[in-house]
């Protein structure tokens, strides 16, 4: 399945395309189900740098002709763009509060959370989900969690969030039932931040 | 074809060759699987999607098993019960399926499912982490009776208006004294949605309640799905001095003698005769397994009433 194009070497997607995604699914399924649990995807793609394989998988799982999506200055590269358009179909939008999903390659780069999409009060299931790709899912700065999909709390130690992004993350959650939803990749890993979750440092 | 033949030979199983793997094409696939992530993020919140035509008629299940097919795969080993019994039509027709579009495993022991499509009942054995329950659903719109409106119910959802509907319960209580609804009754999820339960007997809306598993909720014809996470708070609606109370029956069960399961009513001539069988098949086949004996149970027990272990599957 690799090629070239643009005079640059293409990635494959999923070895099988449809038991990949699959699997993937219920990867970031059981992530968002139970936000605070670090899930490793079982199956993944190769990815073009500087895309980890697991937010690869996310996309190929989840993008096609029907999902905008916003991508930051890092990760608007020939070889995402080609990989993207070629394996998802997606058109690429420069405006992130038309974005069904964004990817934030570089958390520095990331716009703040409002400059995405809540969804509006009639549906809100319309907002942007943003893939955020962080350093680290198992060491870093210690969060805990509270809200549906835990049952008392859960501790997150993940390094690489962007300034400020707790207060950012409140106001998010001060917009529910809208809000931005977030996934946040490393490497192999997925970890689930829907808007119903309450965060504290 | 192509996705379909090679998925074919990875899952390594015999899959109706005509089909891609799970019947729905990757991109129904896809659109759904948004929305179930749509639908976890908002628990409670109904979330439109593109219901697609399924092999048989709206009302036969076809929310609930578009949203197994999308989730499904090779390594999952797949339940389906109808009004809690494994062995009815729309059970078997389902789990059938299953087996012959995505070459899956298919079973009736709670306990070994990973899967779990269920129409109108929560199973009596408890579920786990590892466990997903997939409920069919025929009126997702709690509010619909009482608001024909579609843009109006949306409203009311969006803005937290909830009053009509503790003004039906009410009135229910004002003419006869409590409230009558005894199936689909609306519940409360996290604090913010009014939500169908499905015609689940109000007896398992308690079960919903900080439930371990991911319970998935899909609508075919009314083309919504909706979601409740594990460990999310689930409430009947009831008042301070009408609470909520599930139905109590003074027999037990005729065929194990259980007495914390939903029982059905079934009529066993014309003279009058009746018994009380649980409506869990398997739950109640487990349990005279296991050695537990009903005042009904032995020779003379009906022909449809032996234990769902015993029963040959056809799939």
């Amino acid at each position: 399945m690799s090629g070239t194009v643009g005079g640059h070497d293409l990635a494959p997607g999923f070895a099988d395309p449809v038991l990949g995604s699959q699997s993937a699914f219920r990867g970031v399924l059981e992530a968002m189900s139970r936000p605070g649990r670090v899930v490793t995807l079982s199956t993944l793609p190769t990815a073009p740098a500087p895309l980890d394989p697991a937010t690869a998988a996310l996309a190929l799982t989840l993008m096609d002709f029907d999902t905008p999506l916003w991508l930051d200055d890092a990760a608007t590269t020939d070889s995402v763009t080609d990989y993207l358009k070629f394996h998802c179909g997606c058109p690429v939008t420069g405006e992130p509060d038309t974005a069904r999903f964004a990817i934030v390659a570089d958390a520095a780069l990331m716009p703040p959370l409002d400059a995405f999409d809540p969804g509006n009060d009639l549906y809100p299931d319309q907002s942007t989900t943003v893939i955020l790709q962080m350093k680290s899912l198992a060491e870093g700065p210690r969060l805990r969690l509270t809200g549906p999909g835990i049952e008392r709390d859960a501790i997150a130690t993940v390094d690489g969030l962007p300034a400020g992004f707790l207060d950012q993350w409140a106001a998010n959650r001060t917009l529910y039932p809208l809000g931005v939803d977030m996934i946040l990749t490393c490497d192999e890993a997925v970890l689930g931040l829907p808007r119903s979750i309450e965060l504290e440092g | 074809m192509t996705e379909a033949g090679r998925s074919t030979a990875t899952a390594g199983r015999s899959v109706g060759e005509a089909y891609n793997f799970a019947y729905l094409d990757e991109q129904t696939k896809r659109m759904i699987r948004r929305c179930i992530l749509k639908a976890v993020a908002v628990p409670g919140y109904q979330v439109p999607f593109g219901s697609r035509e399924m092999p048989l008629p709206y009302g036969w299940g076809t929310g609930g098993i578009q949203v197994t097919a999308s989730i499904i795969g090779p390594d999952d080993t797949l339940k389906v019960i109808d009004q809690g019994a494994d062995d009815t039509t729309n059970a078997v027709s389902i789990r059938r399926f299953f087996a012959r579009v995505a070459g899956i495993e298919t079973t009736d022991r709670t306990a070994e499912a990973t899967v779990i499509q269920t129409r109108h009942r929560i199973p009596e054995h408890p579920m786990r982490e590892d466990q997903i329950l997939v409920l069919q659903v025929p009126k997702p719109e709690p509010m619909r009776y009482l608001e024909p409106r579609e843009l109006e119910c949306r409203k009311i959802h969006g803005f937290s208006e909830y009053g009509l509907m503790h003004v039906q319960l009410y009135e229910d209580i004002a003419k006869f004294g409590e409230i009558t609804t005894t199936y689909d009754y609306p519940v409360m999820v996290n604090r913010r949605h009014l939500m169908s339960p499905t015609p689940i007997p109000k007896f398992d809306n308690p079960k919903m309640h900080r439930f371990p598993a991911l319970q998935l909720f899909g609508a075919g014809r009314e083309k919504r799905i909706y979601a409740i996470p594990p460990y999310t708070e689930v409430k009947s609606l009831d008042f301070d001095d009408h609470p909520f109370e599930v139905q109590t029956w003074d027999e037990c069960c005729a065929l194990c003698g259980a007495e914390d399961s939903f029982l059905d009513e079934v009529i066993t001539d014309d003279e009058g005769g009746k018994m009380f069988v649980c409506s869990d098949s398997h739950y109640c086949g487990e349990r005279r397994a296991a050695g537990h004996v009903g005042p009904m149970e032995g020779e003379d027990a009906p022909s449809f009433a032996r234990p769902a272990d015993q029963e040959a599957d056809g799939s």
